[in-house]
């Protein structure tokens, strides 16, 4: 019971039997067909999978972008599985951080201004935002390129700005949906060491990868296929053989 | 968020497509322009119409031959056809019989040559009694009116207007007591009327001048004319309650007098200025609402004209609105943002089409001559406009604002 006291501390997303069904017209689709996933405060996690087996489904609900069919999502012991649209808004913009395949910066602003994006909408100052953009831009490497918009930056620099955008506002979670996908292997290298090392410094971090080198570096692997989980392994991941002991995550 | 984020993002939406946002806020520019100058142009034509009325006098009726069918045509009614049914002895019953009349005045009226010291001009006189003064609102600069004795006498005395005293003297010459000749008749000035200026008509009404009924009539007007016809007789009720109740009496006597049976027409009429002017201002307010109205048309078809491309916007910018959402933009920020880009993009086509609007309306009153009128069109214009940028503005908001993030952070 006191290990398990000590995992709920420091529990960060608690998944259970969660679902995802699409219906068209009279086919089903289970995207996520009963998926139970734990991941604690600080873990480094890589969800590999073939296509279609429900990663971006789940990285959807991770991140608030959807929500489940049916099962429970708690985070941190919140029921965000059940919140409404702007609850879920409000809940992504102070505690989620995404980073996308394809950047999704806004064209027509500067880095700094796709940096102070989130900031905006979570209300604060201009000079506030303004400084911990910089800031943010500093830390990834790109302090020098404030003014420059996105045409004017090379795919890895992007990349970098839409994960200072992602870390504005200091969220708890730092979702990275193919985050590589795009880049070319050098670049790919440079964004997974800033990942590196911002998990150092304490980020929970999830990221979808087909790339198996890219999964190798984080400390656990989740594998999926056709909706389930089939593999589960490296710190933080469920202990092989379900004993008593595991007894705290499926209470009857 | 913050509110002065919120127009932030509107404003940088609007100046990312300078062009584009130019050519949807022309529909809302043109309709803005058409409305101002339409409702500008009413307003200037219905304060013409009510100076011209307002300027004959207040509390005035006028009595006039009415010509009926059976009498011919106009042109035969002159003094020698025996049209003209009212006298200077129906004037004098009206100011014995009827009570609450403060003037009486019959009056004739002609155009004719004046000379003096060889400078000529050729001006309209009146021949009037000396009521007329006060029918009318008129003022004596200089010198004196004429009397009723000297009417009656047929001295052969005038007051002038301003524009006939600098003709024939100059601007700054006393005329006093000089003789003119009007037409082949020696007349002597005794008066100047104060100057009234231009009508709102653009006539000058300082180019006229007064002269005694019954010598203007006989030496000046029509000497072959019947003894005492006048073919006016101008009546100014001493109060304004009254206008109504004279007008019924001043009728009542005439048809008496000219011995009218009860189912045939007056042969006279009797207009009451002041329902007049209520029936002119009438029309021209339709006249305005109408011009209006059709000039609204355009600030519809401008407002389509934003929906049109606020659902372009809309469209174009899908993904912009998934990232948004997705990283904290609450479904009331997307649809705030479009509402105020469609509001925006209105009222600075409102604003533009005021200025172009009140510029063609100045233009348009300096051509018609009638006073440039502003009224209340400034906050009409931008509220109208803003009203049709929220309105047409409202729907693709909406739709921004319906957005799945998902899907929208997937569009091409
Ligand atoms: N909006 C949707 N409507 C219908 N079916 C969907 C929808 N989104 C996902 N699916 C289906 O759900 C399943 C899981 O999709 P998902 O996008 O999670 O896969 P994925 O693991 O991310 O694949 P990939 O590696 O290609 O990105 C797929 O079969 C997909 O067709
Ligand atoms: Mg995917």
């Amino acid at each position: 019971m006191a290990a398990a006291a000590a995992v709920a501390a420091d529990a960060m997303i608690d998944i259970k039997d969660l679902k995802k069904v699409y219906r068209m017209g009279d086919e089903t689709v289970y995207a996520l067909a009963g998926v139970d996933l734990f991941i604690g405060r600080g873990e480094h996690v890589a969800i590999i999978g073939p296509s279609g087996s429900g990663k971006s489904s789940l990285m959807n609900i991770l991140g608030g972008l959807d929500r489940p069919t049916e099962g429970v999502y708690a985070f941190e012991g919140e029921p965000v599985g059940q919140y409404d649209d702007d609850q879920l808004a409000g809940w992504r913009n102070r505690r989620i951080g995404f980073v996308f395949q394809s950047f999704q910066l806004l064209p027509r602003l500067t880095a700094l201004q796709n940096v102070e994006l989130p900031m905006i909408y979570a209300g604060i100052s201009p000079a506030e935002r303004r400084e911990r953009a910089i800031a943010m831009l500093t830390k990834v490497g790109l302090g020098d390129r404030k003014g420059h918009r996105p045409t004017q930056l090379s795919g890895g620099q992007q990349q970098r700005v839409a994960i200072a955008r992602a870390l504005a506002n200091e969220p708890d979670l730092l979702l990275a949906d193919e985050p590589t996908g795009a880049l070319d292997q050098h670049t790919g290298q440079e964004v997974l060491k800033l990942f590196e090392e911002l998990n150092a410094d304490g980020l929970t971090l999830i990221l979808v990868t087909h790339d198996h080198e890219v999964a190798a570096r984080a400390k656990r692997q989740v594998s999926f296929l056709d909706g389930h989980i089939v593999k589960d392994v490296g710190e933080g991941s469920p202990p092989p053989p379900p004993g008593p002991a595991d007894a705290w995550r499926k209470p009857a | 968020m913050r509110r002065i984020d919120l127009v932030r993002f509107a404003g940088g939406a609007i100046a990312s497509h300078p062009m584009r946002s130019a050519l949807t806020a022309l529909g809302v520019v043109i309709g803005v322009a058409a409305v101002v100058m339409m409702v500008s142009i009413g307003q200037g034509a219905q304060s013409r119409i009510t100076s011209t009325i307002r300027g004959l006098g207040s509390n005035l009726l006028i009595v006039s031959p009415q010509f009926n069918q059976r009498g011919g045509n106009f042109a035969n009614q002159g003094f020698q056809g025996g049209g003209i049914t009212l006298s200077s002895s129906d004037a004098d019953a009206i100011k014995a019989q009827v009570t609450g009349l403060s003037a009486v005045a019959g009056a004739v009226r002609g155009n004719t040559q004046v000379i003096a010291e060889g400078a000529n001009w050729s001006t309209r006189i009146e021949g009037v009694t000396p009521d007329y003064l006060v029918a009318r609102d008129l003022e004596i600069g200089k010198g004196r009116m004429f009397d009723e004795n000297e009417a009656r006498q047929g001295r052969k005395v005038v007051v002038v207007g301003q524009t006939v005293v600098t003709q024939l003297f100059g601007e700054n010459t006393d005329p006093i007591g000089q003789r003119i000749r009007v037409g082949k008749v020696p007349f002597e000035i005794v008066g100047v009327l104060t100057p009234k200026g231009q009508s709102a008509t653009g006539q000058d009404q300082d180019d006229m001048m007064l002269g005694p009924l019954d010598a203007v009539r006989s030496r000046v007007v029509g000497r072959r004319a019947r003894g005492d016809v006048v073919q006016q007789i101008y009546l100014k009720a001493s109060n304004g309650d009254q206008l109504d109740r004279v007008q019924e009496d001043v009728t009542e006597l005439l048809r008496e007098r000219h011995k009218i049976q009860p189912n045939s027409d007056d042969d006279f009429q009797v207009q009451n200025m002041a329902a007049v002017l209520e029936s002119a201002q009438q029309a021209t307010q339709i006249f305005t609402v109408l011009l209006g109205g059709v000039a609204a048309v355009s600030l519809v078809v401008g407002g389509i004209g934003i929906m049109n491309i606020m659902l372009v916007s809309v469209s174009e910018r899908t993904r912009e609105i998934g990232l948004r959402m997705a990283i904290g933009a609450k479904r009331m920020d997307v649809l705030l943002q479009f509402a105020l880009e469609a509001i925006a993009l209105s009222a600075a086509g409102g604003a533009i089409g005021l200025l172009i609007g009140w510029a063609g309306a100045f233009g348009i009153a300096k051509v018609g001559g009638w006073p440039f009128a502003v009224g209340s069109s400034a906050p009409l214009a931008i509220g109208f406009s803003s009203l049709v940028g929220l309105i047409f503005g409202a729907y693709p908001a909406w739709r921004a604002a319906q957005l799945d993030p998902i899907e929208a952070l997937r569009r091409e």
